[in-house]
């Protein structure tokens, strides 16, 4: 594999490599198919057979991506043609909420949790038309690099360090999580134990080689998370006949649960006993709530989630790894693309298994069956086992109603494969791909925080002479205890996943978004303007989110937890203008700065190594 | 500088701002305005779905990608007509 270590040959083969890649795991697929057909492999076995073997990979690119150059190690040595970089954006994008939780919530959720499908899709148009290709030209390693030397001073550098410190570790606490919760049922060990062995992975992945060996696994991640992700729905819509491209045709599907609900009591029958963790079936598929509040509970959910990604640094970090301004643009579209295979699916996977679920008509169904015969399915049996599912014949009727089947969203992409009794083999596919979903987010996510401790605050603001050796190693190093914090906090399970992950894009919008907008569409933005945006929108987030939160405040006009970014934001957006326009206007140097940064020809702001 | 660069620089931030704002009107059309009237647009049928849900799942996801492409386009055609596009 010496074609590793020849950079432009590696790049320039780029898609025989990975087209070999691919037919390989298709060939690892295919094998593991016959052996549980033939071998007699059991569900076990093969999990432990995918997770293992995807993670050898991994580590694999990892380990043959190792660098020892600073541009390689923090932005891939600017080589990552737009198409790989879209493919490695959307799997730093996608993480174990979007993978495991997002159908889930849909089936649960209905109309309303398809904001956040519109928001971490819609928020691509504000970062290819706001941010990066402006920041590529700026040639920054980190999105501080650019805060830092766009205002001036340690203080901005140093605020804006410590806001994408506070939104990506709320993040990462989340994705190795999701390893842990991954790894635990695939390999069968303690959910403690899962976590720190998701960290090894994720370690693998990233320490020897930075944003190269990121960019290279991710990649290669996306490739089994999207296989893993459509490759049931496929098998399913077939089955049902819904023909092969099931996303264009489930509105039959659609329509059929909504003349199912009012039928089986949707949204009429409540349940009457509770089961910490999961819950009845409750919100209407199709149809969002009937009042302006639930329209602007959408809507501003939507803001928030967009206004973040336009702010999450190890998203915006991923366009300063093309070769120019143009292919930065060029990524982001390619970006969306990818991620929106996987969002328009995530809708048709919650219809298909909620049809499963409920119509009468499909042997799968379970709701108005008699309990004794839903007791006796195999997944039935064992997702109850595991806490996450439960049948209770409240009534005592000894049939099975809409509000007595209690299960956590999570499981529609998990057990998916076996509610539609499809083979192990798509179950132990299922899981390497929620294996690498998670893994490639919590990747990119240790990495921007690494080189924003090491290379802004180490290096820029601490110890200006460090040799390259010393910045690298000090990058590594901060790796491994940075990792070892997320581990540590995620086996205390303090949040949800999806809590804690809309709580990083508010933390993001609120300190980050204007202050990174307005330094590059207003000119007249100064140092003090941007400070204040900073402190004051982290600040006021904080406190938004504590007083709602816990300390028992009445969210203001359906502000929630979920959407404290939109305050955070909107106070720093006030307080950056107030301030910027009470005090002088940055200096001749600086205005020229923005000019160079707006236009794509000519050199980078920062030097291709500082 | 001189004044013809300095003339063409003026010209592409002036064309870059424009199409910015365009992307950005679009861009809150099928962010916002669509879902605020779901419930109405649910009344009426697009290949089987009501129309509502249409675009929360699908719809507004096509016109991001499509709008970007578009964009991609559009962005390189003014750094090209301004003389300020990178090398090929």
């Amino acid at each position: 594999m010496s074609w590793f270590r020849i950079q432009g040959r590696f790049v320039d083969n780029l898609p025989k490599i990975y087209g070999i890649y691919t037919g390989g795991f298709l060939g690892f697929v295919a094998l593991m198919a016959i052996l549980e057909q033939y071998g007699g492999a059991t569900a076990d076995t093969i999990g432990i057979l995918f997770v293992a073997f995807t993670i050898v990979i991994y580590a694999l690119i990892g380990w043959l991506s190792r660098t020892m150059q600073v541009d390689a190690y923090y932005v891939a040595g600017r080589e990552v043609p737009p198409v790989f970089n879209g493919m490695a954006t959307a799997a730093d994008w996608m993480s174990g909420a979007s993978f495991v939780a997002m159908a889930g919530g849909i089936y649960m959720g209905g109309h309303s949790y398809l904001a956040f499908v519109v928001g971490w899709t819609g928020g691509y148009v504000l970062v290819a038309v706001l941010m990066a290709p402006y920041l590529r030209k700026f040639g920054c390693y980190t999105v501080p690099d650019f805060i830092g030397t766009r205002y001036g001073g340690n203080l901005t550098r140093l605020l804006a360090v410590l806001v994408l410190v506070v939104a990506s570790f709320t993040y990462v606490t989340a994705q190795i999580n999701a390893t842990g919760t991954i790894a635990s049922r695939a390999l069968q060990i303690p959910f403690e134990v899962g976590v720190w062995f998701g960290l090894l992975g994720i370690l693998l992945c990233s320490m020897l080689g930075g944003m190269r060996a990121v960019t290279w696994t991710q990649v290669a991640q996306y490739i089994v998370l999207i296989i893993a992700y459509l490759v049931p729905v496929f098998w399913m819509s077939m089955k049902q006949d819904f023909g092969v491209i099931p996303q264009f045709a489930y509105g039959d599907a659609t329509a059929r649960i909504q003349e199912l609900e009012p039928m089986l009591g949707v949204g009429t029958l409540k349940a009457t006993e509770s089961f910490a963790g999961l819950s009845a079936l409750v919100n209407l598929h199709a149809t969002p709530g009937d009042s302006a509040l639930a329209a602007w509970k959408f809507v501003t959910l939507v803001a928030a989630m967009m206004l973040g990604t336009a702010s999450l640094p190890h998203i915006l970090m991923r366009y300063f790894t093309t070769p120019s301004v143009r292919a930065a643009r060029t990524s982001v579209a390619w970006s969306l693309f990818f991620i929106t295979l996987l969002y328009f699916t995530a809708p048709a996977l919650a219809t298909f298994t909620k049809l499963q679920v409920l119509d009468p008509n499909l042997a799968t169904s379970i709701i108005g069956k008699a309990i004794v015969d839903v007791n006796a399915l195999e997944w039935i049996q064992k997702w109850s086992e595991i806490g996450m599912l439960k049948i209770a014949d409240s009534n005592g009727d000894g049939i099975l109603q809409i509000n007595e089947f209690f299960m956590r969203g999570d499981i529609v992409v998990l057990a998916t494969p076996e509610i539609a009794g499809l083979p192990y083999v798509i179950s132990g596919l299922v899981a390497a791909g929620g294996m690498a979903a998670a893994m490639s987010t919590a990747d990119g996510l240790l990495l921007a925080i690494a080189n924003a401790l090491s290379h802004d605050l180490y290096y820029k603001i601490i110890d200006p002479k460090a040799e390259t050796r010393k910045r690298l190693l000090v990058a590594r190093i901060l790796l491994i205890l940075i990792g070892a914090a997320g581990a540590f906090v995620a086996s205390l399970k303090l949040t949800s996943i999806l809590g804690a992950v809309a709580w990083a894009f508010c933390f993001a919008m609120s300190g980050l978004f204007f202050p990174l907008v307005l330094g590059v569409w207003w000119k007249r933005a100064n140092r003090a303007g941007a400070i204040a945006g900073m402190a004051v929108g982290l600040g006021v987030g904080f406190w938004y989110l504590y007083m709602v939160r816990f300390a028992g405040m009445e969210p203001w006009i359906g502000l929630d937890h979920l959407r404290f970014g939109i305050v955070g934001a909107s106070a720093s957006l006030i307080s950056m203008v107030a301030v910027t326009l009470m005090t002088a206007a940055p200096d001749a140097e600086t205005q020229a700065m923005v000019d160079e940064v707006r236009i794509p020809s000519g050199a980078t702001i920062l030097g291709s190594t500082h | 500088m001189n004044d013809q660069v300095m003339e063409n620089r003026e010209e592409h931030w002036r064309r870059t701002r424009n199409l910015m704002i365009i992307n950005l009107i679009i861009w809150f059309f099928f962010a916002f305005v669509v879902h605020w009237f779901a419930r109405d647009l649910n009344e009426i049928s697009f290949i089987g779905f009501p129309v509502g849900y249409y675009m929360a799942s699908q719809g507004s996801l096509f016109a991001f990608v499509i709008q970007l492409f578009v964009f991609v386009r559009q962005q390189d055609q003014i750094d090209r007509d301004c003389g300020v596009a990178e090398e090929d």
